[in-house]
């Protein structure tokens, strides 16, 4: 409510009318309907199809719709071993995605390789595509992967407040 | 080492059957075992396809790297026998400079992945299959990875305070220890 | 003149109804499916050779990942052919304790199955209500092991820890429920017009080409041949349990499913015997050899401590040979096969998977079929891709 000056007749509008700025209108409307491309490859997809299910429910994030297409996507959460026969394919999928998107690296092995350090696994997705959010665990609980996707939404407004597109990654223990 | 008190029927079968070509016959720990030169390994899993031995389906084709001992590679097959309840494992060797059998796919249609993953990881190749290409690594990939002398290609982790390790090393290799066991 | 082309369409890694990273070229000509060629390779793990760089102890965190919907029956696998390798003996307890985790799972990864089908044929309120009863069989295994997935959980010579007192009145609530729950899956699909349509003469195996493609496990037992590990060359107390293993007829989607179902309610009296019939005593080997001392020795014995020091920072070492144990995972045959030269460390560990030659049947079972029952052959053979390509 900066810098609007109100006559005082006018009082009663403060109570009615709410202004911002349209990055935060963005933000807003960006952060409450993300969308996933599904991108289960490995274990951590079981546990994110257990957060989509009723116990945990994403829903209540506005994320249950997860696209088959990554045209009609914003967020590709890496879920599972990124294998080298994989890693071209996760970059082509990554670049379907239409702007504004983003990446959440979900579990150790799409972090940093996890368990494995071998000839061939890819050690981190993030020599591929730039990853926002890392979570951590092998695999994450579902309650992990959503405070992960809480701390992405908690990005994604961030944005809309300082209007720039900071691409620093956030990690969740 | 030819021939042991307890023989299993099909191993003296095989003994018998194939006579010089059976190069070991033992029992470890109740497995059935037959070491089997490689020109007559598809006679030795042929025989034993057939009545009264019945060992109609090949679980698993596998190998392993005998490095630097020749001949370098032990290729392993495990059949199994539904109606006696019986497992059996013929085995056979090849050695490093010419790794070559012949194909189990017109015995054992399931054999075809199984050699493609041999050929693909350990670089043995089989004489009339039908489509011997890479399964599991990238088709343009080089080198064989699960032969002895491809390393692991680890990334070495940063330790806080100490030298760069690789987590093969934290439990470092020990060699099998020098004792009279039986 | 006309002329007749064959389309090759790819059903990529990436696609909601192959359940998982797992590659189809498929050529068709307009609906009927010419030939299918699976690509696999999208998530080799290169498990094997990593498996060679470990000791025995370390490769237990390993072999869980391979088969991530099973991980007690390929730690039991593991456990089992390390064990004949070293010729030793479980305790009674820890066997009993090693079924009921076991069984447990199977009924987890049937759940998933059948959520993950039924939503491939768009009955997707099966999804959560399968993966409600799957979380309960979770939160059973976080007290067990402390861990949902990936448990850790067994050990070569038992399991780590006994099972604690709040297990057992947990696991019979759930048992008690579960049928009254299978009992709404099945009025929902079994005799489902749309659901026999979709299932029923699809994607037919025959027995002669399941023996041939070395199938195992429900798709095998769905062909009509009888062959269940438990049953042929029991393991881990097995035979002291009175179970059925259904069997299909006609080898098509609608009878796996059947066995699949039916496997699940076996799957309930076997845990219900074992805990009935639980024996008292150790739940890990008491050689010191191989099992590390229990931790209150540990302040009293030196012995203990050295025992201790020497397993965790060297390992055992099993004599030289090689052994061949498997189990009957919800898959099929899942195999261990383990040479030892007698170091700290296997000199080969192999994984024989039952997706991997499941799987291997697959253009067999599409074969002159619709492009939408690729869909259900898929899903009824149940693969984890992380077990086919390790």
């Amino acid at each position: 409510m900066a810098g609007i000056r109100i006559a005082p007749e006018d009082e009663g509008l403060k109570r009615n009318v709410l202004t911002t700025t349209v990055d935060r209108m963005l933000a807003w409307a960006r952060s409450s309907s993300v969308w996933p491309v599904q991108f289960g490859l490995a274990c951590c997809a079981i546990e994110m199809i257990a957060t989509t299910t009723s116990k945990f429910d994403i829903a209540r994030f506005g994320m249950e719709a997860f696209r088959a297409s990554p045209r009609q996507s914003d967020l590709m959460i890496v879920a599972g071993r990124v294998s080298q026969k994989m890693a071209p394919v996760v970059r082509h999928i990554y670049e379907q995605m239409l702007e504004p998107k983003w990446v959440i690296a979900m579990g150790d092995c799409a972090s940093c390789g996890g368990v494995y350090n071998n000839y061939a696994l890819v050690q981190g997705v993030d020599k591929i595509v730039p990853v926002d959010v890392y979570v951590a665990g092998c695999p994450p609980r579902p309650e992990a992967l959503l405070y992960g996707l809480m701390k992405l939404q908690e990005k994604i407004r961030e944005q809309g407040r300082a209007g720039t597109f900071r691409r620093e990654p956030v990690s969740v223990r | 080492m030819r021939g042991a008190a307890d023989l299993t029927p099909v191993q003296a079968f095989l003994q018998d059957c194939l006579g010089e070509a059976v190069l070991e016959v033992h029992r470890f720990r109740q497995d059935a075992t037959v070491l089997v030169s490689p020109e007559r390994i598809l006679d030795a899993l042929a025989a034993v396809r057939e009545d009264p031995w019945r060992f109609v389906m090949l679980t698993d084709l596998t190998a392993w790297d005998r490095y630097p001992a020749e001949p370098r590679f032990e290729v392993v097959y495990h059949l199994l026998s539904l109606e006696r309840r019986e497992r059996l494992r013929i085995k056979t060797r090849v050695p490093s400079h010419d790794p070559v059998l012949p194909t189990a796919v017109p015995l054992f249609r399931g054999a075809n992945w199984f050699e493609r993953e041999l050929w693909d990881l350990f670089g043995i190749r089989f004489h009339g299959h039908p489509d011997l290409t890479r399964i599991l690594m990238p088709d343009d990939w080089e080198g064989h990875p699960l032969r002895k002398d491809y390393p692991l290609t680890e990334e070495p982790v940063e330790f806080k305070g100490h030298v760069p390790k690789v987590p093969s090393e934290i439990i470092p290799y020990v060699p099998p220890p020098r004792r009279d066991d039986p | 003149m006309i002329t007749r082309e064959t389309i090759t369409i790819n059903m990529g890694p990436q696609h909601p109804s192959t359940h998982g990273v797992l590659r189809l070229v498929l050529e068709l000509e307009g609906e009927v499916v010419v030939s299918c060629k699976p690509v696999i390779g999208y998530l080799h793990t290169g498990i094997e050779k990593e498996m060679e760089y470990r000791t025995y102890h370390q490769n237990i965190t390993l072999v869980d990942r391979i088969e991530y919907l099973s991980s007690y029956h390929e730690e039991l696998a593991y456990c089992l052919a390390v064990e004949k390798l070293l010729g030793i003996d479980v305790p009674k307890r820890a066997q009993y304790i090693r079924v009921i985790m076991a069984e447990l799972n199977r009924i987890a990864s049937h759940l998933v199955w059948l959520g993950t089908s039924a939503l491939d044929l768009n009955v997707s309120s099966l999804l959560m209500y399968c993966f409600r009863d799957r979380e309960e069989i979770m939160e059973l295994s976080e007290i067990v092991s402390g861990q949902r997935m990936m448990p850790g959980y067994f050990r070569i010579g038992g399991v780590q820890q006994d099972l604690p007192e709040e297990f057992f009145p947990r696991v019979r609530r759930f048992l008690d429920e579960f049928p009254r729950r299978l009992e709404e899956y099945e009025a929902l699909l079994t005799h489902n017009l749309v659901w026999r349509e979709r299932n029923e003469g699809v994607a037919v195996l025959r027995p002669e080409d399941a023996l041939a493609y070395g199938v195992t496990g429900p798709v095998l037992r769905g062909s009509g041949i009888a062959y269940d590990v438990r049953k042929a060359f029991p393991y881990s107390s097995y035979d002291e349990f009175e179970f059925d293993v259904p069997l299909g007829k006609n080898g098509d989607a609608y009878d796996r499913y059947l066995v699949r179902m039916e496997e699940m309610r076996q799957s309930r009296r076997i845990v219900l015997q074992a805990l009935d019939r639980l024996p008292e005593g150790p739940v890990l080997i008491d050689d010191r050899k191989v099992a590390l001392p229990p931790r209150r020795e540990l302040v009293r014995s030196m012995e203990a401590v050295i025992h201790q020091f020497k397993l965790v920072s060297e390992g055992i070492h099993p004599p030289k040979g090689e052994a061949y144990a498997a189990v009957e995972s919800p898959r099929g045959e899942k195999g261990y096969y383990i040479v030892s030269d007698g170091s700290n460390r296997p000199v080969r560990v192999r994984v024989r998977s039952p997706s991997f030659s499941n799987l291997q049947a697959l253009p067999v079972m599409v074969q002159g079929g619709m492009l939408a029952d690729v869909v259900v052959a898929i899903a009824s053979i149940d693969i984890v891709l992380g077990d086919v390509d390790r």
